[in-house]
C-alpha cells in the first residue's frame, strides 16, 4: 500500500485545493551544489533530494493536483521527478504539471521575477477545477500536513494563509523571510532577509489562498510591472487583504545557505529530528534506485549515521549522511561529513566536516577538512 | 500481438513445505530475501536484464500477496504494452475448471495465453531459485547447437549427486541419459529447472499428454522430459557457472543469505549492471545510533540500529533496541527486537516482537547435542514475551 491519506479530515476536503511548487528561485547560495541542478534537485537527507519533501507533504494531505514551475538548470530535476510515480502522481486526471519558463523564449529576455513564471504558466492555474491553491517552496524542509492549516484558513477566511514556524536560533549566513503577527495571528508585517529588526517568526514559504485571488494578484502586479510573487503579491497586500499565519511547530529546515545546508544534514542524526520528519504524519517519498541493501564489511566502524542503500563500508564513519552507493574502504575515516551518492574514499582517506557531491573519489591516503562552520564542498565528479 | 521470440513462464505456484511457517501464509516464490526482495524478484529481473519482456507468473497456492507484489510489473520494468507480466492462476473454461495438476499442467492449460505471443521458444522458470543469469545467452546456446530442449545444469560435488536431478552427456554436452536423484551417479552436472523449449514440440508433446492420459501428473520431470527423451528429441545441457541457490529448506534459506556477506560475497546484490529489481517500499534511510556496533552485515532502509548486530541480513523496518545483540541471523521486515534480547543463528518472522531479555537459539536444547547447527525460526506476527527463551533448533509459529 502506497498510502492512507484521509482526504476528508475534519471537513477540510482536499480534492479541491491545487498546489504550485514554485522553483524560480535564486539558488546561487548553494555555490558548487546548485552549478549544475536547481535548488529542488538538490540531495538532503541520505535518499532525498529537496523537492520530495513538499511534493510527499502535498500528496500525503490529499492533494493531487501539483504544478512544478521552473526556471533554470532543471535537467536534474526532471530527471528525478518522471511523471510523477513516486508520488502517486502519474494520474488521468489531476496529478503533476511541468510548468516550464515560456517567457524565456520572448525576444526580451530580461528576467523580471518570479511573477513572470507564474504568469508563462497561468493557463494551467485557470484551467485547473480546484478553488484553492497552496503556494510552496522546495527550500523547506519538513513533514507538514497542509489539511489542519487548510481548514484554519477555511473556517477563519482568510484571504491567504502563511505557514510559519517560530525560531529560537537564528543562522547569520541564512537568509530569512520573517513574519510579525498580532495576538490573534493576523501578519502586520514581513520582510524578506531583513538586516536588522528581525521578527522570531519565519515564514515557512507556504501559502494557501483562493485560486481567483492569485489570479488577481498576478494580473494585478504585472500590470504595475511588480514581479516578486513574495514582496509584490504577498506583502504587497497584507493591509489590502486578510493574511494571517499558521503556526507549525514540528522540525522544519529552512535551507538558505552552504552552512545552513551542512548543518541540517547532520541535524538528522538526532533522534527526535529524524522522527518528526520521518515517522510523522506521512512518508517522504522519492524517486526508486533499486539499489541493493547497504553492506557493512568486517572491521567496519560506523555510527550516529543516516545511510541510504548500495553503500559498501570498511572503514570508519561517525556523524555523517550517506547517499546511496557510497564505497568507504578500510582506513578510511569520516567525520561530520555528507557523502552524496556514487562517491568513493580510498585507503586511509580523511574527511572531516567536507560536503561531497556526486561522484566524487577521494583517493588513498588524502586528507580532507573543512571548518564545522565553513565545510569544505568537492564538486561533483571530482577527483581529489 | 507482435510476435515474440521467446516467452517466459515462471513457475510460481509451489506451496514450499519445507521453509515451514515461513510459507504458512504466501507461496515459496513470495517468501522475502536477502533484507530487500522476495524469491520471485530474482527470475523477473533475469528475465528485464536478458531482455525477455513476456513473462506468465503461474500462481496456485496463497496468490493474494504474490499477486499484489507483482501488481502491474512496473517495478520490474515489465509493465509493457505488448507482453509484459501476466499473472496466470487456474481457471475455469467450458467443461469445468480445475488445478494445475503439476508443471507440465501449468503451461497446457496456458498454451493459450502463449500463443497469443506466437513464441519461437517457451522459457520455463522456477521462482524459488537465487542466481543472476543472462537467459539470452543460453538461447543463443540453444540455437548454436540447435537444440529442441535445452536444460541450464550446475556442476555438484560429486557426494551431493543423490539429492539432484542429474543429467549425463556426451563431450558435446549432448544429453544423453537423465538420473533421477541417483546412488550411483555417473555425472555430477545437476538439473536447475531452467528450460528453453521449442514451443513447437513443446505444444504439441503437453496436448499429446494431456489428451491421452486422464490421470497424467502433468509434470514436466516424470511425464513430458521422459516421452521427448524416448522419442530422440535434441536435449542438450547449459552448464551454469555462477552462484545457483534453492533456498528450499531453513538451512538452505538461512546459508543463502550468509552467502551475501562477508569481503567478496558469492552473489553480488549491490552489481549495477545486473540489479534485482524489488517493489522497493518507501522508507527512511537507516540509522546507526551512537552506542550501534555493526559488522559483517546486509542492512536495508528503514531499519534503527542502537544494539550490536553481527554477521546478519536485516530487512526495512527492523529496529535493534540498545543493549540488544543479533548475529548469525536473518530477521525479516519490521520485526522489534528490544534492549536485552539476544538472538544467534536464527530466523525471525515479519512484524515480531521480541521482547526485553528474551533469549533466541542462544542455548542449546538437551535432547539435540549432536554438533550440527540448528537453526532457529520465529513465524511472522509473533510476539516473544519477556525474558523468554527459545532453545536452539526450536520453530515457533
Amino acid at each position: 500500500m502506497m498510502m492512507t491519506p484521509i482526504y476528508k479530515k475534519g471537513g477540510a476536503n482536499m480534492n479541491n485545493v491545487m498546489a504550485i511548487i514554485n522553483n524560480a528561485l535564486d539558488e546561487s547560495f548553494l555555490d558548487k551544489l546548485t552549478g549544475h541542478r536547481s535548488l529542488a534537485s538538490v540531495p538532503f537527507g541520505a535518499r532525498y533530494r529537496l523537492i520530495d519533501f513538499p511534493l510527499s507533504n502535498l500528496v500525503n494531505s490529499g492533494v493531487t493536483n501539483v504544478g512544478l514551475l521552473l526556471q533554470t538548470k532543471y535537467r536534474s530535476l526532471m530527471d528525478h521527478i518522471g511523471f510523477g510515480k513516486a508520488w502517486d502522481l502519474d494520474r488521468k486526471r489531476n496529478g503533476l504539471f511541468i510548468l516550464p519558463p515560456a517567457h524565456i523564449y520572448q525576444a526580451n529576455r530580461a528576467y523580471k521575477g518570479d511573477l513572470q513564471n507564474f504568469a508563462s504558466n497561468i493557463d494551467y492555474i485557470k484551467r485547473s477545477t480546484q478553488e484553492y491553491v497552496i503556494i510552496g517552496s522546495p527550500n523547506v524542509v519538513a513533514n507538514i500536513d497542509y489539511r489542519d492549516a487548510f481548514k484554519y484558513h477555511v473556517e477563519n477566511d482568510n484571504d491567504i494563509t502563511i505557514i510559519y514556524r517560530e525560531l529560537d536560533v537564528f543562522r547569520r549566513d541564512t537568509t530569512y523571510t520573517v513574519i510579525n503577527t498580532d495576538d490573534n495571528d493576523r501578519i502586520i508585517d514581513m520582510k524578506v532577509d531583513p538586516k536588522k529588526n528581525f521578527y522570531k517568526k519565519i515564514s515557512m514559504q507556504k501559502y494557501i489562498m483562493k485560486k481567483e485571488l492569485l489570479l488577481d494578484i498576478i494580473d494585478d502586479c504585472i500590470s504595475k510591472g511588480e514581479w516578486d510573487f513574495v514582496k509584490n503579491a504577498i506583502i504587497g497586500n497584507l493591509d489590502n487583504l486578510k493574511v494571517y499565519g499558521y503556526p507549525f511547530r514540528s522540525y522544519a529546515a529552512v535551507i538558505n545557505s552552504i552552512n545552513g545546508y551542512y548543518k541540517s544534514n547532520l541535524e538528522l542524526l538526532k533522534p527526535n529530528v529524524w522522527q518528526d520528519l520521518f515517522l510523522k504524519n506521512g512518508p517522504i517519498y522519492t524517486k526508486p534506485k533499486d539499489e541493493a541493501p547497504t553492506a557493512y564489511k568486517n572491521g567496519v566502524n560506523a555510527r550516529n549515521i543516516l545511510a541510504a542503500n548500495g553503500c559498501s563500508i570498511k572503514g570508519e564513519v561517525k556523524n555523517s549522511i550517506l547517499f546511496r552507493g557510497v564505497k568507504v574502504h578500510p582506513g578510511a575515516v569520516i567525520k561530520n561529513s555528507v557523502i552524496m551518492q556514487k562517491s568513493e574514499i580510498g585507503e586511509n582517506a580523511y574527511l572531516e566536516n567536507v560536503i561531497l557531491d556526486k561522484g566524487v573519489q577521494i583517493t588513498a591516503d588524502k586528507s580532507l577538512k573543512g571548518d564545522t562552520n565553513l565545510p569544505m564542498i568537492i564538486a561533483k565528479n571530482t577527483i581529489v | 500481438m507482435p510476435k515474440e521470440e521467446m516467452v517466459a513462464m515462471l513457475l510460481a505456484g509451489g506451496k514450499g513445505t519445507r521453509l515451514g511457517v515461513l510459507t504458512k501464509n504466501i507461496a515459496k516464490p513470495a517468501v522475502p530475501f536477502g533484507a530487500e526482495y522476495r524469491l520471485i524478484d530474482f527470475p523477473l529481473s533475469n528475465c528485464t536484464n536478458s531482455g525477455i519482456t513476456t513473462v506468465g507468473v503461474l500462481t496456485q497456492y496463497k496468490p493474494l500477496v504474490l499477486n499484489s507484489y507483482i501488481g502491474s510489473g512496473s517495478s520490474w520494468d515489465l509493465d509493457r504494452h505488448n507482453g509484459g507480466v501476466t499473472v496466470l492462476p487456474p481457471y475455469v473454461k467450458e467443461g469445468g475448471g480445475s488445478w494445475y495438476k503439476g508443471t507440465a499442467d501449468a503451461i497446457y492449460q496456458n498454451i493459450e495465453f502463449i500463443d497469443i505471443h506466437d513464441p519461437e521458444y517457451v522459457l520455463v522458470l522456477s521462482g524459488d531459485h537465487i542466481y543472476k543469469m543472462d537467459y539470452a545467452e543460453m538461447l543463443n546456446y540453444h540455437k548454436a547447437k540447435n537444440a529442441d530442449i535445452s536444460i541450464g545444469v550446475l556442476e555438484v560435488p560429486w557426494e551431493e549427486t543423490h539429492r539432484f536431478g542429474i543429467m549425463n552427456t556426451n563431450e558435446d554436452q549432448k544429453i544423453i541419459e537423465f538420473q533421477e536423484k541417483p546412488e550411483n551417479a555417473k555425472n555430477n552436472l545437476a538439473s536447475m529447472g531452467i528450460y528453453i523449449f521449442n514451443w513447437e514440440y513443446l505444444r504439441k508433446y503437453l496436448i499429446e499428454e494431456a489428451e491421452a492420459n486422464d490421470d497424467s501428473a502433468g509434470d514436466f520431470g516424470h511425464n513430458i522430459i521422459p516421452k521427448m527423451m524416448a522419442d530422440n528429441l535434441n536435449f542438450y545441457a547449459y552448464t551454469f557457472r555462477d552462484y545457483w541457490k534453492d533456498v528450499g529448506t531453513i538451512e538452505s534459506y538461512w546459508q543463502a543469505h550468509m552467502d551475501l556477506l562477508g569481503e567478496k560475497p558469492e552473489l553480488d546484490l549491490q552489481d549495477r549492471n545486473w540489479v534485482i529489481y524489488s517493489v522497493n517500499p518507501n522508507r527512511p534511510p537507516q540509522y546507526l545510533s551512537e552506542d550501534a556496533v555493526v559488522d559483517n552485515s546486509m542492512i536495508n532502509k528503514g531499519t534503527q540500529i542502537m544494539g550490536t548486530v553481527k554477521n546478519s541480513v536485516l530487512f526495512y523496518g527492523v529496529k535493534v533496541a540498545q543493549d540488544a545483540v543479533v548475529e548469525d541471523s536473518v530477521i525479516l521486515p519490521n520485526t522489534r527486537i528490544s534492549s536485552g534480547a539476544q538472538i544467534k543463528n536464527s530466523i525471525v518472522g515479519r512484524n515480531v516482537i521480541v521482547e526485553k531479555d528474551s533469549k533466541i537459539g542462544i542455548e542449546a536444547a538437551e535432547e539435540n547435542t549432536e554438533a550440527e547447527l540448528k537453526i532457529t525460526v520465529i513465524g511472522d506476527d509473533e510476539v516473544i514475551p519477556e525474558a523468554s527463551n527459545i532453545k536452539a533448533g526450536m520453530v515457533v509459529g
